[in-house]
């Protein structure tokens, strides 16, 4: 007699119950599945055209940006151009007009910030204070409308105010015994009218955030220091604005994050070569490297390096956030 | 909080120093949109010299008339129309199913879609990755370009996601129980429980489109299908590219200012007759939904 039919089955035999098994579970799992598809399957339907959107133009770019690293001509096409390494990020980094967008861009950010970031703060502590609803809800009902105007008109607004025949900027200087300048073609004056206009279009809209932070504030928070015999001003210092200031936080973490996010449709609008110099960001840097003289390939590597830093800013941003609110922002 | 006599005398000046500060705020806001639109009212002449403050000077149509009789200006006008309400309709035949989709706990792979929209909030291909998968789908200067290429983005899908997620599944039940599949429960219960956040994403859509210009710009090539932001563009290019040489061409009935400005006033019309609408809502405080997912 062999060994074997004491030890049961053979090896061979387990390993084909074993397949079997697999098999069987995959084909229940299958089964599971069809049917899933089969009751579920208008969900999929409805999904179907976002998911198609997001692949074709959002998704497919992504693959596009390996032109970053090849000598791209769009004879050849996206695949067909060689890979060269390096080069363009090489070429980049020695170019004086890509450094200075470099540091345009984090200098307009941070003042952006700096003048942008409280004034929505404030606007919000002021319309708190008002006691007139009527003289609120008409000051509001103005401050906001600037959001809902496009960028083109903002530019245009800004050209005409400040043009130096015709600007009413110019008017005032000349009541005031002043020569007329020509701030558009001033590099120091591009900044601040490229801020002070960001904040007239944006500080109204913006201090809605705050607002509704207000509105959750504990009221007797507020009869307390009435007892306390507080003034209103103190009130603002030691109540409203303690008690608002995680969302003021978690607003500030999201700026941070966007740093990068300079409104560079504006600038498009409002810089000239003469304030280049000033107004030259990394954004504007690609528009016309790449859009306007067809270096698709160093513009897309310029564009990726702008890419992946906004996306380590971001990210730091939300771990950041989590920590400090224990609530992520997404 | 209306009784001022609650107040001690520092509290008063308080309260009237804030007042008057909101007060030239406003007027600091609104000052800008009256003195465009005195220039628009101003003859050439005037408004070239520099001399329009507040209100027109040597009143005049003159430079409406040169607006409205451009057939330029209509033809872009339109297109804006046709851009924004076509793209808005295009956005919300998509984003409402989409959002509804990834709402539901039943789908398969549910966190990695939500994944696969929203990265790409955080990681972008950019300007020309972008521009050059517009060219190869062959979307460049055509009306259906724009309209497909803009229909969505992350932030719209997911505030809707989150606002039907919001809504709680006994809604649905009575639906449920009369047979209803998705389609239906999307339509009847879901989409008329959220009418607030399909508002404001309608708002969204409408307010970009209205003022998109960029992408307008760079795909379009043909002057037939250039939306009104991109005539203002050209315009305004003109006034401050050659400033010296357009103020030599002062017609004493209109400039290159007044035309811009009378284009800048038009364009702002439609803008002024939606806003009491769009103050309903935000002043409801639902546009605050997005701030935070």
């Amino acid at each position: 007699m062999s060994q074997q039919e004491h030890i049961g089955p053979s090896t061979e035999e387990l390993v084909v119950e074993a397949r079997e098994a697999l098999r069987d579970r995959a084909r229940r799992r299958a089964a599971r599945l069809g049917d899933h598809f089969k009751r579920e399957w208008q969900i999929y339907v409805l999904l179907l055209p976002t998911i198609l959107w997001f692949a074709l133009f959002l998704y497919k770019p992504m693959y596009g940006l390996q032109i970053a690293f090849k000598d791209y001509s769009i004879f050849r096409g996206i695949d067909g151009s060689p890979w060269i390494g390096f080069e363009h990020f090489r070429t980049l980094f020695e170019n004086d007009q890509f450094l200075r967008a470099i540091r345009n861009t984090v200098i307009i950010s941070f003042f952006t910030l700096l003048f942008g970031f409280p004034a929505p703060i404030i606007l919000a502590l002021m319309f708190n204070e008002i006691l007139s609803q009527t003289y609120k809800r008409a000051a509001q009902t103005i401050v906001y409308l600037p959001h809902f105007i496009s960028t083109v008109i903002i530019a245009g607004i800004v050209i005409t105010a400040f043009s130096p025949s015709a600007g009413i900027v110019n008017t005032v200087l000349e009541w005031l015994g002043m020569d007329p300048v020509y701030f558009l073609t001033k590099p120091e004056w591009f900044r601040p009218i490229f801020i002070g206009s960001g904040i007239w279009q944006e500080a109204g809209f913006q201090s809605i955030v705050y607002l509704a932070a207000i509105a959750g504030v504990n009221p007797s928070l507020y009869e307390s220091a009435v007892v306390d015999g507080a003034s209103r001003w103190q009130m603002v210092w030691k109540v409203t604005l303690p008690s608002i200031l995680p969302t003021i936080i978690i607003m500030l973490i999201i700026r941070i994050g966007n740093l990068l996010e300079v409104g560079f449709e504006l600038i498009i609008l409002l810089y000239q070569p003469a304030t280049y110099e000033t107004a030259d960001v990394i954004n504007t840097f690609i528009y016309r490297q790449g859009l306007q003289q067809g270096q698709y390939d160093l513009a897309a590597a310029a564009g990726l390096f702008n890419a992946v830093v906004a996306f380590v800013l971001v990210m730091t941003a939300n771990t950041i956030s989590k920590r400090v609110s224990r609530t992520s922002l997404w | 909080m209306a009784n001022m006599n609650l107040y001690s005398r520092g509290d008063k000046w308080f309260v009237i120093a804030n007042m008057v500060l909101v007060g030239l705020f406003t007027i600091a806001t609104l000052y800008p949109f009256l003195y465009i639109a005195a220039v628009s009212f101003s003859s050439g002449f005037a408004a070239a010299a520099g001399t329009v403050v507040l209100t027109p000077v040597n009143f005049t149509i003159a430079a409406y008339e040169r607006v409205l009789s451009e057939p330029e200006f209509w033809r872009s006008y339109a297109n804006t129309f046709i851009y924004t309400f076509g793209g808005t309709a295009v956005s919300l035949l998509i984003i409402i199913p989409g959002a509804y989709a990834l709402s539901r706990p039943q789908l398969i792979g549910r966190r990695f879609w939500n994944l696969f929209v929203a990265f790409t909030m955080w990681f972008n291909a950019g300007l020309i990755p972008f521009f050059l998968n517009m060219r190869d789908l062959g979307l460049l200067d055509s009306y259906f370009g724009i309209i497909i290429g803009f229909a969505l983005n992350a932030f719209n899908i997911i505030l809707l996601r989150n606002f039907f997620e919001s809504i709680p599944s006994s809604f649905e039940e009575a639906a449920r129980m009369d047979g209803a599949n998705e389609f239906q429960v999307l339509w009847k219960v879901y989409v008329p429980l959220s009418k607030p956040a399909i508002a404001t994403i309608t708002l969204f859509c409408i307010v970009a489109r209205w003022n998109g210009f960029f992408w307008a710009m760079v795909l379009l090539q043909s002057e037939d299908k250039i939306p009104l932001q991109v005539y203002l563009r050209q315009l305004i290019a003109e006034l401050s590219d050659d400033e010296e040489f357009t103020s030599t061409l002062i017609s004493a009935a209109y400039s290159v200012e007044t035309v811009t400005a009378a284009i800048i006033v038009c364009s702002i019309i439609p803008v002024l007759l939606i806003y009491p609408w769009v103050q309903k809502y935000f002043n409801k405080g639902i546009l605050l939904g997005g701030v935070k997912e």
